[in-house]
């Protein structure tokens, strides 16, 4: 499956880019199993990612939980707790 | 059900023009809540904020929010307006405005809305610092999550 992905923030700074197609294994089911799956593409990707659990994540812009499945995703964005207002 | 009116623009509002623009040709407003998050210099330690969005997502979420807050309280009219890009201290970053019969609902709505958009409106703060150095991104709060998780 190819997706979309964007980043934002200190998230985009570390990995570098701002947004990618990407063509994913069948074993990432799952948000959380994309964020295991990237930080396997280098070191950027680890450095961005080391601490997965304070990572947000939308589907279709759309907020999703780390135990969501990704299925059906045309982009997804990554990026750190919001901070706006 | 009235839709809120949801804005993601670079330049600046028109505080006065907004409140007219929800209220014109009604009778059945009683009261109007405005709130204005303004960007603080920090006691001279910071020249400017840089306001990421994520343009599309961003209108998005606000939208779902204001039409929670218009279903909630039984909004007559909700308008929220963000800004992006470079903010200098001083400056308006954003804009809340809810109206209703009655002060609770409109209080209470405006409330609701920033508890909702400072932890969901996928919005990000960097802090440009006054000697020129390059700043850090703002870390988010505890206070804000506790904030938003108390209309639960």
């Amino acid at each position: 499956m190819t997706v979309k992905l964007v980043y934002f923030a200190w998230v985009r700074e570390r990995i570098g880019r701002q947004e990618e197609d990407l063509d994913l294994p069948a074993s990432v089911v799952t948000v959380r199993d994309l964020l295991t799956h990237l930080t396997t593409l280098g070191e950027e990707y680890e450095n961005a990612l080391q601490f997965p659990d304070v990572i947000r994540v939308a589907i279709n812009q759309e907020h999703a939980e780390h135990d969501e499945p990704i299925a059906g995703a045309r982009e997804i964005g990554i990026f750190p707790p919001m901070t706006g207002g | 059900m009235t839709a809120p009116t949801i804005r993601v623009q670079s330049t600046d509002f028109d505080l006065q023009a907004e409140i007219s623009a929800l209220t014109a040709g009604r009778k059945n407003v009683g009261a109007v809540v405005t709130f204005t998050g303004l960007c603080r210099d920090e006691q001279g330690a910071l020249s400017a904020l840089e306001l990421e969005h994520y343009p599309g997502m961003a209108e998005a979420e606000m939208f779902r929010i204001g039409e929670l807050a218009i279903d909630r309280f039984s909004l007559l009219g909700l308008t929220a307006i963000h800004r992006f890009g470079k903010i200098m201290p001083g400056e308006n970053i954003v804009l809340v405005i809810a109206a209703a019969p009655h002060r609770q609902a409109a209080f209470d709505g405006a409330n609701f809305v920033m508890d909702f958009l400072k932890t969901s409106a996928p919005f990000w703060k960097k802090e440009h610092a006054a000697d020129g150095s390059q700043g850090d991104w703002i870390a988010a709060k505890d206070a804000d999550d506790t904030a938003r998780d108390k209309w639960r």
